[in-house]
């Protein structure tokens, strides 16, 4: 998407913007103009997705800010209060938890789209690079707030990571004095978890804006892997096509986000953090939130303190390198056989770290979290550079085009 | 070529498309309204306020001659029990003398008994009991002078003194609001 746009301003209001701030002709050529692959299917409209998901976590949580204290002795109440006091409360308290999940559930689906359709190849490199960014400053917003309405889950979890960080040699421990404000999680903790949970989502908001731009810089990848050889051929105007294939999708996908927040509200949550935190008693089984399970299998497979954190660090950041670790020319997981295979092996071990995530780290779980845990930076380190080496790739389609006019022969 | 003839389109009919664009567009304003009205209706009092809506004040510790100052919904009331002397006083005001005329016995449920909001009506500041011209109130910041049916005589205030909606729930208790 380069040269210069082909908006008229079509009012002389319009005609006397353009001239100071050319934002009506930027939004025109960024989301209505804009050419986009015609082939994309469904697992591309994550973006919109998320984009909506920032948006109502967002309004969800400042308006839930109205009326949440951060105070130990206040918070758990203020929560209650919200629940059954102000009005909508409950709904807004809800919406704002699943919201967290159900954004989750996009990014994971968005990064899996990545992964196996190889969006994180050259020239794509620094978008996927920004999306690890978001991913990581969305892990951390969503652990401060389940920290803030102070249950024994909030609590401990915010017990278990800040000591993470005693791990690192020499320092460790100033780091977690400095983190929580004192020796222990506490008042302190509390305060700056909320004031950290407030500002990061617009952190958030600045990352996406980046992450779009690059995304409009190079244009968006699609199934077949083939990058666009003619606009008028093998592209569509974002709008309406793309437009409204995310409102569909937005559609569907609030279809289970409703139904999750007003009939299954409490499903994901754990029942333990509806009892007020409690420094001298801890809850049997510390569990994170469902989106946090495979790192955290990861974390405690490793038998070392130390070596554990970096552990979990280093399987975010694995991420990153991606496009240097796969070599790969052909993009696309559709003409890639051997590949393919073995993406999907990759999915199954990361869902079934989720589920030793929340078993007991002992016996068969453990054996088995380190089992996974050992194949999942194999998959990053060994596997993909190989793959990458020796398949042979299956032939890739003359264009975008070719690929959608011959029908059933594009796989995407 | 007949003049019946419907094959080509006619602008006036809705198609299909249409239908389903107007269906669309209801479906989405329908699902977009419901989803800001809980936004705007959650900064309206919540119930713990709404709670607070109401209190009840037992008169019978208030012996005559007295100014007793509640609070009610965050603001002072004044709570007065007058003598026969200042319910005469107040009855007996024509009513062409008053800033804002008001008889006395349309702010009193029983004579012996004023119920008002102690907040000024020029600028909001409380006024002083038992002083002024009046013997009423006398407000210190701009020197509004209010009678013993806390009417405005004297001084920039527009209005007189709010009578609060209450209720005498017993001959010695009146719950306010």
């Amino acid at each position: 998407m380069s040269g210069h746009s082909q908006y008229t301003p079509k009012s002389g209001f319009a005609r006397w913007l353009e001239r100071r701030l050319p934002l009506i002709s930027f939004m025109h050529d960024s989301f209505v103009a804009y050419p986009t692959p015609k082939n994309l299917n469904y697992m591309w409209t994550f973006g919109a997705i998320l984009s909506f998901m920032l948006v109502a976590q967002i309004v969800t949580g400042v308006v839930l800010a109205m009326h949440y204290t951060p105070e130990t002795t206040l918070a758990f109440d203020s929560v209650e209060h919200i629940m059954r006091d102000v009005n909508w409360g409950w709904a807004l308290r809800y919406a704002h938890a699943n919201g967290a999940s159900m954004f989750f559930l996009a990014v994971y689906l968005h990064m899996f789209r990545g992964l196996y359709y190889g969006s994180y190849k050259e020239p794509r490199e620094v978008l996927w690079i920004l999306g690890v960014l978001i991913f990581m400053v969305m892990m951390a917003t969503g652990f401060l707030g389940y920290v803030l309405p102070w249950g024994q889950m909030s609590f401990w979890a915010a017990t278990v990571i800040t000591n993470l960080f005693s791990a690192i040699p020499v320092v460790g421990a100033s780091i977690t004095t400095w983190l929580l404000g004192g020796y222990s999680v506490d008042n302190p903790t509390l305060n700056r978890f909320f004031a950290l949970h407030y500002l990061l989502p617009f952190i958030i908001v600045a990352i996406v804006a980046l992450h779009v731009w690059a995304l409009h810089v190079t244009g968006q990848n699609n199934p077949t892997g083939v990058e666009v050889k003619e606009v008028e051929k093998d592209t569509v105007p974002f709008t309406p096509y793309a437009t409204l294939k995310d409102g569909v999708a937005i559609g569907a996908f609030l279809v289970l986000y409703t139904w999750m927040t007003f009939f299954v509200p409490n499903y994901l949550g754990h029942p333990d953090n509806y009892i007020e935190a409690n420094p001298l008693v801890t809850p049997p089984h510390i569990v994170p939130e469902w989106y946090f399970l495979p790192f955290y299998a990861i974390l405690r497979a490793i038998p070392n303190k130390l070596l554990g954190v970096i552990a979990l660090f280093l399987s975010i950041l694995i991420l990153a390198a991606l496009p240097w670790l796969d070599g790969s020319k052909v993009k696309s997981g559709s003409y890639r056989p051997l590949f393919r295979k073995f993406y999907w092996i990759f999915v199954a071990v990361c869902v079934g770290l989720g589920y030793l995530g929340a078993q007991p780290a002992e016996g068969v779980y453990l054996w088995f979290a380190r089992l996974f845990a050992f194949y999942y930076f194999l998959h990053f380190v060994i596997i993909l550079p190989l793959i990458a080496k020796y398949e042979k790739p299956e032939p890739l389609p003359e264009s975008i085009d070719a690929a959608v006019a011959t029908k059933g022969a594009s796989h995407a | 070529m007949s003049t019946r003839n419907v094959t080509e389109d006619r602008p006036a009919e809705a198609s299909r498309r249409d239908i389903l664009h107007i269906a669309t567009g209801t479906a989405a304003a329908v699902a977009a309204g419901g989803m800001v009205w809980p936004l705007v209706s959650q900064m309206n009092p919540d119930a713990s306020t709404l709670a607070l809506a109401s209190t009840e004040v037992d008169l019978s510790a208030i012996p005559v001659g007295q100014i007793v100052t509640v609070k009610w919904r965050g603001k002072p009331v004044f709570i007065r029990h007058r003598t026969p002397e200042e319910i005469k006083a107040a009855e007996n005001v024509p009513l062409a003398e008053l800033p804002d005329p008001e008889p006395d016995s349309k702010r009193v449920q029983k004579p012996e008994w004023l119920v008002v909001i102690g907040v000024c009506t020029h600028l909001g500041c409380i006024p002083t009991g038992k002083s002024g011209e009046y013997d009423g109130w006398f407000c210190p910041c701009h020197g509004s002078t209010y009678d013993v049916s806390g009417r405005i005589r004297s001084g920039p205030a527009p209005s007189n003194l709010e009578v609060p909606k209450y209720a005498f729930v017993s001959d010695t208790k009146i719950k306010i609001g």
